[in-house]
Parts: C-alpha cells; structure tokens; sequence
C-alpha cells in the first residue's frame, strides 16, 4: 500500500452544515477535535464517533468520520459495542450533563468501570440546552430555570468526582474556549487505553450564558484555574507563587502562597496522576476559596474491557478449538432411529 | 394406564403405551433433576416424549409451603407425544404440600408415590392439612405407595459417612430408582452423570449412586400392593434420524451460533439476565470458540445497544429477555428501525403484566412485539412452535435480518424455553448458507442506497474507507441519507420501512395446514408453544369426524402471504391463545375473517381436553 497521504483538518470536516447557536462552545470543541486528529494520525474510516442526545450529541454529523447519533442517554452502551465487535476502532462519545448524567447515568457509571477502551467528552454547560433550559443534573442549587422558578434544590453531581468514583482509569478537565490545551486532552484520552473521561466546560449563550465566567474570564483565569501536570507542583496565580499543599496528614489540601508565613515551593505538592484520593480531592475543588482543577486528573492505567474480553475469547479457541456445530449439536446423550 | 385390558410381555412386564409421571416437592428437593435424568433415561428407551418443568420464582421458597412446591411432568409414549399429558398416571409427592398441591390433578385410580417420612405433624400443618391424608380417606380410589423414603435413604447412604442434611439431599435419587424400576429404565447413563458431576467429590458421587440403587433394589424386593407392577413402554416410531433432547432456549443459542457460521460473522450477544430468557445467555457465554461474544450488560437497555452497536460495526447482533425487558428496550427496536440495521431480539415471553409471574408461561407480548413502539415501527416477528424449531427459527431470523436490515423478534416463551422434546438433529452441513454483502464501493454511496427488490439499505461497517458516514434516530433523506424534515419525505420513509417488512413475506413460504384439509368447518389458528395442545385436540375431533383443521402461524409478522386466503375457506376460525385475545384480533384486524377467541391466561399451557372442548362450542355455536 502506498504512504497514506498526511491528513489535515479539512479532511475531517463533514459536508454538513454546523447547527449550533451562534456563539456556543461546541463550535471550539469541533474545531479542537477536526485539528486533533491528523495530528494524532487517525484515520477516517477507523474513527466513530457516538452520541446520544442533545446539542453536543449532533457532534458526530459535523466530522467526516464514522459517527452515529443514538438515543438519549444510551451512547456508553452502543459504544460498547461497536468497540467489542471491532476493537481496531477508535471510538469517541460525546455527550452532555444531561445525557451522561442523568438519564445515561448508568450507562456511564459501568463503561467506566469496566474500562472499555472509548475516550467520553462530556460537555457540561449545567443546562438543557435541547429541551430549552430546564436545570440539569450538574445545575447548582438555586439555578432558576423554567422547570424551577423558585430555584433547584437538586444537590449538583461533579462529573469527574463522579467519573473517578466510578473507577475511572483516566480523568480530565478542559474548557471549551481554551483549545490548544483541548487537543493536549484529546491526545491524552487518545493514548490511554482503557476509558477516557474528559469534562469540558462550556457555555450555553441562550440559556445558560456565562455560566463558567468566574473561572474562565481572562482576567481573572490564572487565579481561578489550577493546571495539573503530572510530576509538576500544584501551582496557580500571575506569578505562579499560589500553591496547594497538603494538610491533616493528607486527608484535605489547602491553598499557600509561596514567601509568606515562611512557605517555600518545597511545601507545595507535587501532581501524582495515579494518586485517586489527590485526584478526588482536585476534582472538587471549587470556587470561592479554591481555583478549579483542569488537566489529567487521574490516569493509573489498567488492561481494558475490550482486550480482555478478546483475550478470553482467544483462550477458549485455543483450549477448544475452532467450534464445530455438528459437535455441539450432538454433546451429551443421543441416540439413532433406525 | 387406565387401559382395561392389561397385556403384558415376556418378562411379565404390564405394557403400556403411554404414560404421564409428574415429580413433586419442595423447591429443594431436586424434583428438576430428578425430572430431567428420567427425561435422559426415557429418550434412550426409545419414547417419544414431551415435559413440563413448572417451578415457584423463588430460588429456596420456605420448606414445606405450598407456594414452595416444585413440579416437573414428563409425558412418554410407545406414539408419538406432543404435549406433557393433562392429567397425570402417577404423582411423586415428596411432602404433604406436594400433595395438597397436585392430588387434584390426578385422575381416581391414578398411582400416587409418597414420602410419609415427610408426613410430620409440622410439614401437615404449613401445608395447610387439619388431618393427616394419608388418614382421613382422602387419598381414598387412588393407588397408593406409602414409602418412608428420608429414612431408607439415609440407610443407604450410611456406609459412605455423610451427614444427615447431605444424605437427605439424595432423596430425588432414591425415588429416581424406584422409578426407573418401575419403568424399565436403565440407570447407567444417571450412574454415569453423577459420576461426571462430583467428578471432584467421589463420595458424593457413590453416596447418590448408593441412594438410586437403594430405591431400585426397593422396588425389586419389596412386595408391591395389589394393582402395581412394573411396566414396559414399548419404543415409539420416530422418524429416521440422529436424535437428542432439547430445550427451547438451549435450541435458540445453538441456533445463533450456527447461524453465525453459516453468515461467516461473529456473533455478539448482549444480554440482562431476566427469567426464563438467561439460559440463552449461560449457554451462549461457553460458545467463545465459535466466534460468539457475550456481554452482560447492566440492564436491558444497554444490552440491546450494545447489540446495536456491534451490528454498526458489521457482525450480527442480538439480545434476548423476557416482556418486562422488551418493553424497556422498546425505544431502542425503534433506533434499529429507524437505521435500518440487522437485529435480532429473543423475547421468551412470561406471564404479565409488570413482573407478572416469571416462571409462568404466557403468549401476550404478541402486540408489543408487533406493534409496541413509539411512531409507525415496522419490524419482523417471528415465532417457533416447539423446542426443537428454536434452532431453525434463530438461524432464519438472522437470515432476514442480514438479508433485510431490519430487527426481528422471535417470540418464544416459558414452556418452550424449558419443555424438552427428542429433536432429529440437523447436519450443519444441510443449512442453507446465509449471503451477506458489506458494501465496499465508494463511488456513489450514501448509507441509505437500497436493493430495489428487497429495500435493503447497504451495509457499511467502520472501517471501511471511503464510506464514512453518520447515522442516527433522526428521519433520512430517502436520496441523500442527510437528516430530513421534510414533509413528502417523511411520507415516503414511513412507507418505504412499511413496504421493507411487507416484502419480507415474498421470502417466506407459504401458510401450510399442519393437520386437516385446506377447507372446511372449521380452522384452528395458533401460534407459538400451543402447538402440540392444539395438534392433539384437533386429530382427536377428526377422529370424531368433525371437519377441523389446524393452522399454525410461525411468521407473526409479516403474515404469510397466502393465510388469508387460505382462512377464508373455513366457515369458523378459532383462535386458542395464551392471552385475552392479541392473534385474533390482528386476523380480525387485518383480514375481516370472523375469527373468534380461546383464551387462557392462569400461566400454565392448554390442556388438550380446554381446546377439545373450545373445538365442540366453537361448531355447536348457530
């Protein structure tokens, strides 16, 4: 076969016409992805991309790959499939807060944890953005929306404290405008194999708009945004003189700054993306009082669903042999009529 | 064995040409496997045979209650057997609740076998018997053998140093003994299965061997009450053939994997466990060397998607369940649908509605299968009669799935799933072989490209290049494949799926009568595991001279092409169904034929007397 020809962004970019509000953080999201994957050498043909439903789950109509548009809630589980039936593939999910939290829940919950080889962007904008606004299952309590006038009394779900007590392998935070740092997530998810959860903050401009601002806002990002590199300290602020250190013998963190009250970048810690408990503990830090966590999380990983599945697979044609019908057929007690 | 004049063959032996045994006990005491080694030790005497396994769905109900008692029933014949009998000759009753719940099914001068052992004054009283019946003339015009079997077991248990609990347990294998004595049956392939299965605890093994030989040595030795002896069941003239007992869900798994090799595709089988569908799935779940991949999904929903998924990427995809399962994946049919893709759905229906009674057979998902979805969602049923069509039935429907790119549901149902009959095993190599065509051709494709005979839209699995392409729940472009909201278009997909299914019919062969004339008095209409109910009771009434025929329909949908046709010879059609009424009125619905109704819904099947009597009311009506 001859050199395949280098694959840029156009060659991902379907012929449909994108359908999203003006303004809405998917677009950023489609165009990290359409640049992505050439880098990453991904074929068209071996790339699926698997939704369920709502405004990220058109996602798949937008690149010039594979791409399936399911049922709410259900892509975990199709996904499944499609990665059992042909583990060459590449196979995205994208879905929203609403879909892979609450009606998906579940599905979500055990593609997790059994660790099939899927990389799951999950792009929270805490609305419903379909349906025209209802709260969603990561709106904060008192979120006024047509289904709450008097505000939500749901208590929030985190997506990645979620993710990570699901027994995720590989966990991470983006922001949808924040794209270069989008396709270093991408590429992250891409190479573990094994389940790759990815939340992406993004925002809803009709119905949920400026949602992020107080962490996302230019102005105020590098206070507000904590960066995890694995290896790395945990540093934020303008002069990256902010830390996280840990206290209580490790059991909560705390934010120090680095030349007051004698605290040098020695007390600050030190990323460890297997760590679950430092992952946990990330995943939930929040605004006021704590920049917000973005990164690889959490990545310890682990054999995944699909090879093992394939594995045992092969161990029963090995011990077995090629099944043969008329053996089966005829195990056990038979007899001939004469 | 009311046969009045007794004849007997050379060794003494009273011969009989049919008989109906039913095992009955707590849900603990191994009536199932004792049911099921006398079914293995019945098929190699040469008996044609049918069974009944009727169980609670609790897996240890508490001892000694009614609603714990077992039942397993098996009817063998020197002819050919096609139901598990309505009454049966002898009652193995292995406690009091046995009894209590079954003497009402045995005929007076019916043999009934007893455990007084079990007859304790506390066993009486949770079976709800004031008095005791083996005292009070309750068992008064029945035979009776009055045995105290938990105390000659543990005797013949006693030199292999059990203790009491584990010597009781092989009280199934004592009465098996006696029976088999009884019988004329040959203990060696039980001999040998216990071996095989406490192949890791030889002690186990001889301690039950021990227990079977007891119970056959009783019988050889013990003087029988008048009116008992032991009794020869002559073989029954089966076709020519290879022969094997099979249940209907073993059938079904066996059918998918060999449907797989005839297609040259995996086969990926995703799965919830729900009863009585499982054992679909155990069986599956040890066929990984004939490409078969199972997946316990974490509930109905993801195992059908799953199974969509898998049939996007290119292999055959399936699911079973129970009701309760289809109607959660109901949504999920209408994706499949919706992208045309090849599924196959095993629905082993149960007694409904919710929960229902899950061990209790029952025919009614019939309209959820055809009709139960959101929107205009045309797919394919299908639904075998007997165990032993299960197999033929799973390979056709991955047929026409392939061949149409469509779901197709196959109904089976409790009886089906765990009756076993003596199969004529097929040769793999007399199967017709199934064609698949993947596409490959980029050069004018779009996903929805049809075979303008079959409307099959062309199958494009991932990784093929230069065939990307999105599909999903929304409508198509009947042209493009694009997502469509346009109002003509619509009209035309609906129509186009409706036509899809409909053509299904021109591959289909034609509405056969199984037993009768093509015209006449009256048609007797079923479908599905009713089958050897209604064979029975309508050669009994052309015995009687009546002008009756029986019609079963296996393609529930779309219906053969000629069955209306062909049911418009009848002056009457009677419809027995396991329902309060879904065949007859799609027959009604579709054909305008005055097809009346036979219903049954108490989750047990027809008895054959219930349709001989529907049969007489249905001809006698002005």
């Amino acid at each position: 076969m001859d050199t395949p020809q280098k694959l840029t962004r156009k060659d991902f970019v379907s012929d449909q016409e994108v359908r999203w509000c003006p303004g809405c953080g998917d677009y950023a999201i489609l165009a990290a992805m359409q640049r992505t994957l050439p880098e990453l050498g991904a074929t068209r043909e071996n790339t699926v991309f698997v939704s369920g439903i709502g405004c990220s789950s058109r996602f798949p109509y937008y690149m010039n790959t594979y791409g399936f548009h399911t049922i709410h809630g259900r892509a975990p589980a199709v996904a499944t499939g499609v990665k059992l039936a042909n583990p060459a593939l590449d196979v995205w999910v994208v879905t929203g807060d609403g879909d892979g939290l609450s009606i998906g829940g579940n599905h979500l919950l055990h593609v997790l944890r059994r660790n099939v080889d899927l990389q799951i962007l999950m792009f929270n904008n805490r609305i419903y953005g379909l349906t025209k606004g209802q709260y969603s299952p990561t709106s904060l309590v008192g979120a006024k929306t047509p289904s709450t006038p008097m505000g939500s009394i749901d208590m929030p779900l985190n997506p990645c404290a979620f993710a990570l007590g699901a027994n995720a392998r590989f966990v991470a935070r983006g922001i949808d405008t924040s794209t270069s740092t989008l396709g270093e997530l991408f590429t992250a998810a891409y190479r573990h194999r094994g389940t790759s959860f990815v939340e992406i903050l993004q925002n809803c401009p009709v119905f949920n708009d400026g949602e992020w601002e107080a962490v996302t806002m230019r102005d105020v990002a590098s206070e507000h945004q904590l960066w995890v590199e694995h290896g790395k300290p945990l540093l934020f602020g303008k002069d990256r003189n902010r830390g996280l250190r840990l206290a209580a013998g490790g059991r909560h963190v705390e934010v120090v700054t680095i030349g007051e009250n004698g605290v040098t970048e020695a007390d600050v810690a030190v990323h460890d993306q297997t760590n679950r408990t430092l992952g946990f503990m990330l995943a939930q830090l929040a605004l006021p009082g704590f920049p917000m966590a973005f990164g690889v999380l959490f990545c310890d990983p682990m054999p995944s669903y699909d090879a093992t599945v394939g594995a045992q697979n092969a161990d029963a044609l090995t011990r077995l042999g090629t099944g043969d019908i008329d053996k089966l057929l005829r195990g056990g007690h038979t007899w001939t009529v004469e | 064995m009311d046969t009045p004049v007794r004849p007997t063959d050379a060794e003494g032996r009273e011969i009989l040409d049919s008989v109906v045994i039913r095992f009955a006990g707590d849900s603990g005491d191994g009536m199932q496997l004792a049911g099921m080694q006398f079914t293995e030790a019945t098929a190699v005497a040469g008996n044609d045979l049918a069974t009944f396994p009727d169980f609670p769905a609790e897996i240890r109900a508490p001892a000694g209650t009614t609603f714990g008692v077992s039942g397993f029933q098996i009817h063998f014949a020197s002819h050919d057997v096609l139901t598990p009998g309505d009454e049966p000759d002898v009652l193995v009753a292995m406690n009091p609740a046995a009894l209590k719940v079954n003497l009402r099914d045995v005929p007076k001068g019916g043999l009934v076998i007893l455990n007084t052992g079990a007859f304790t004054p506390g066993n009486l009283k949770k079976a709800g018997y004031t008095r005791n019946p083996l005292e009070d003339g309750t068992l008064d015009g029945y035979r009776t053998l009055e045995i105290d079997v938990s105390k000659l077991v543990l005797a013949a248990v006693e030199p292999h140093g059990l203790g009491t609990k584990d010597a009781l347990r092989a009280k199934n294998l004592w009465i098996l003994g006696l029976l088999y004595w009884l019988f004329s049956r040959d203990r060696t392939p039980t001999v040998e299965w216990l071996r095989r299965k406490f192949a890791k605890r030889p002690d186990l093994a001889e301690a039950n061997i021990a227990a079977l030989n007891a119970g056959h040595v009783y019988g050889e030795t013990a003087e029988l009450p008048t009116g008992i002896s032991v009794y020869k069941i002559p073989k029954a003239h089966l076709s020519e053939g290879h022969y094997r007992n099979v249940t209907g869900n073993e059938a079904l798994a066996w059918g998918l994997a060999a449907a797989g090799r005839l297609a040259q595709l995996p086969v990926f089988f995703g799965s919830y466990p729900i009863t009585p569908a499982s054992s679909v799935l155990h069986t599956l779940a040890g066929l990984k060397h004939f490409g078969v991949t199972t997946f316990q999904a974490e509930d109905e929903i993801a195992a059908i998607c799953s199974a969509i998924g898998a049939a996007y990427a290119g292999v055959i995809g399936v699911t079973a369940t129970s009701g309760p399962g289809m109607a959660l994946k109901g949504e999920a049919m209408g994706l499949a649908i919706m992208t045309e893709l090849p599924l196959v759905i095993l629905d082993v229906q149960r007694a409904g509605p919710s929960t229902g009674m899950p061990t209790k057979t029952e025919q009614s998902d019939l309209f959820q299968a055809v009709w139960g979805r959101n929107g205009d969602s045309p797919l394919v049923v299908l639904a075998p009669a007997t165990p032993g069509e299960c197999f033929a039935f799973a390979i056709e429907a991955v047929r026409i799935a392939l061949e149409y790119m469509t779901p197709v549901i196959v109904l089976s149902d409790g009886y089906i799933a765990n009756g076993a009959e003596p199969w004529s095993i097929p040769n793999f190599a007399d199967l017709p072989a199934i064609t698949v065509k993947f596409r490959q051709d980029p050069t004018g494709f779009n996903p929805y490209l049809r075979d303008p005979e079959t409307l099959a839209r062309n199958w494009a699995k991932p990784g093929t290049p230069g065939l990307e392409h999105r599909i999903g729940g929304l409508e198509k472009d009947f042209d493009s494949g694009h997502i469509s909201y346009d109002a003509d278009n619509h009209q035309k997909m609906t129509d186009t799926r409706a036509a899809k299914v409909q053509g299904v019919a021109n591959s289909l062969p034609e509405q056969t009568v199984d037993c009768g004339d093509d015209h006449g008095d009256l048609a007797v209409v079923g479908w599905g595991s009713t089958y050897g109910s209604i064979q029975q009771a309508v050669r009994r009434a052309r015995r009687e001279g009546l002008s009756v025929s029986h019609v079963h329909v296996r393609h529930m949908w779309p219906m053969p092409r000629n069955l209306h046709a062909l049911l418009s010879r009848f002056e009457r059609i009677l419809v027995p169904e396991l329902n309060t009424g879904q065949l007859v009125k799609i027959l009604r619905a579709e054909y305008l034929v005055p097809a009346q109704p036979l219903d049954k819904t108490s989750g047990m099947p027809f008895r054959v007397s219930e349709i001989a009597q529907g049969i007489r009311d249905a001809l006698a009506k002005p």
